[in-house]
């Protein structure tokens, strides 16, 4: 028998789709800036392994020469990042969703037993609730990552006001790295997040749009609960 | 009233109707936010670009947004918060010329003649030769200057503070105006500067760069120093300088730039 079984708040779904598109204005945007002075690479032994980022890319998505226009849309759609992820923190917080959420101290060792069975060198399934450990820390991480974002911004954008910020980053040059690394970073855990979301299958993604998952109990056990539950009920009204 | 009644004008809904009920309301109200999320973001890509004034270039609504933003980080403006200064030994011994407007489109431009022009008032101006600017104490600073490119330098300045310029000049009251004009003596480049950032402690009109007179390039024979500023606002060759309570032109404000450009 099916039974509906509640997993995502509102507010939670609310924040996730908020937080698709307004991030996404904000690399976009983001790159515009980043375009007037594109310093960052990796490169080992001086032999450049990767420029961030190539022509061919810049000229793909149409980024050269868009500072000013950039600027425009980072500094109207960071409030909407900033007001989204608030809201989401303040949620998590108050409501005690954080205990589902927060890594526990087995989660990292679990993490690496759904990291095997995610790609199939075990065959056991690691325990699952609301998240499992692999999914507490990449979805904590992301908020900090967030929230990471929001601080090194600030300090770029205001390193003279707030120079206590830009300290706390380690200065100008690294918080703007940090700033671009956690970008990087957003669009890694976008690609490893969609092929997860793929993987687990309709009633998990439909759980973030109506926040229910539908699973199958067993009828016997389920009605007899259900009919005690009745009588209990008509017991207690008969003796009022 | 008795359940029964109840069971027969409305049935409970079996749990795959539920499931279908919730379904159809969840992923219609997915859909028409998206839609309108989409609608919203055609709108703002579309939108018209500003009426070109003191400022141009953005869309109307982001500039609107950008002016907001202005107003809502100018509360975290204070005198007591200094850029981060330097020892000398660290300022870049090659500085920067990231751009000349108001100074290559100049030939007539002749230094012995220069005089900074400050106007009192639509007759009256005042003129001051760099020797009595040189005159007037000397603030030096080596700051990591900022430019809105994203790139930034260590870099040694000198020359006067500009709210000694102004009390010795007694331009006091009239830099109580809410915005300070400078323009190149072409007028081909100009920024406005709102009062906060003119006062700031750290704001200079600089002569001298690394210890010697500042070259062609890098604005002679006067130039601003404004640490609070990206480098946009630090205009070079200053010509003429004026106070209103309106925002002044300026150059990058009329290409779709934040006016403010603080930082």
């Amino acid at each position: 028998m099916k039974e509906i079984k509640e997993k995502h708040a509102l507010l939670m779904r609310w924040t996730h789709w908020v937080n698709f598109p307004v991030l996404t204005v904000m690399i976009w945007s983001g790159l515009f800036i980043y375009w007037a002075n594109d310093a960052y690479g990796i490169s080992i032994f001086s032999f450049t392994l990767i420029k961030f980022f190539p022509e061919w890319f810049y000229k793909y998505f149409h980024i050269p020469h868009r500072l000013a226009e950039g600027m425009a849309f980072h500094f109207l759609f960071m409030w909407f990042f900033f007001i989204n992820g608030l809201l989401y923190i303040a949620y998590t917080l108050f409501s005690g969703a954080w205990r589902e959420l927060v890594p526990k101290r087995n989660s990292f060792k679990e993490a690496w037993q759904v990291l095997l069975h995610d790609l199939h060198i075990r065959k056991t399934t690691p325990p699952q609730k609301k998240y499992n450990a692999a999914q507490r820390i990449a979805y904590s991480a992301i908020i900090l990552m967030g929230a990471g974002s929001v601080i090194t911004g600030l300090a770029i954008y205001k390193p003279v006001q707030l120079y206590w910020l830009c300290w706390l980053c380690g200065g100008y040059h690294f918080a703007r790295i940090i700033h671009f690394a956690l970008t990087i970073g957003y669009v890694l855990f976008f690609v490893i997040h969609i092929l997860q979301v793929a993987l687990a299958g309709w009633n998990n993604f439909r759980s973030v749009v109506s926040g229910f998952e539908v699973i199958e109990t067993e009828p016997q056990i389920r009605e007899e609960k259900t009919l005690t539950a009745n009588n209990a009920e008509n017991e207690t009204n008969g003796s009022k | 009233m008795k359940p029964t009644d109840q069971n027969k004008t409305k049935k409970p809904l079996t749990i795959e109707q539920k499931i279908k009920r919730r379904n159809f309301i969840s992923f219609g109200a997915f859909f028409a936010l998206g839609g309108g999320a989409v609608a919203g973001w055609k709108w703002l890509l579309n939108s018209p670009e500003e009426n070109a004034g003191i400022t141009g270039g953005a869309r109307a609504p982001l500039r609107r947004a950008l002016n907001k933003t202005e107003l809502f980080f100018r509360n975290f403006f204070s005198n007591n918060h200094l850029a981060k200064t330097y020892p000398k030994e660290r300022a870049a011994k090659i500085v920067r010329v990231n751009s000349l407007i108001g100074i290559k489109d100049d030939k007539d431009f002749d230094i012995k003649n220069w005089k900074l022009e400050v106007k009192i008032d639509r007759k009256e101006s005042l003129k001051i030769s760099i020797e009595e600017i040189k005159a007037l104490p000397k603030t030096e600073i080596v700051f990591d200057f900022k430019c809105v490119e994203g790139w930034d330098q260590i870099q040694h300045w000198a020359g006067v503070k500009l709210s000694d310029f102004l009390l010795h000049y007694k331009l006091d009251a009239l830099a109580e105006k809410n915005y300070m004009g400078l323009e190149t003596p072409n007028g081909k480049y100009y920024v406005g500067l709102e009062r906060d950032s003119v006062l700031h402690p750290q704001t200079i009109l600089a002569y001298e760069m690394n210890g010697k007179p500042i070259t062609n390039d890098h604005g002679a024979p006067l130039r601003l120093i404004i640490p609070v500023k990206y480098g946009i606002k630090n205009l070079k060759r200053i010509g003429v300088m004026s106070f209103s309570n309106q925002r002044p032109r300026d150059y990058w404000a009329e290409q779709g730039y934040d006016y403010y450009s603080g930082l």
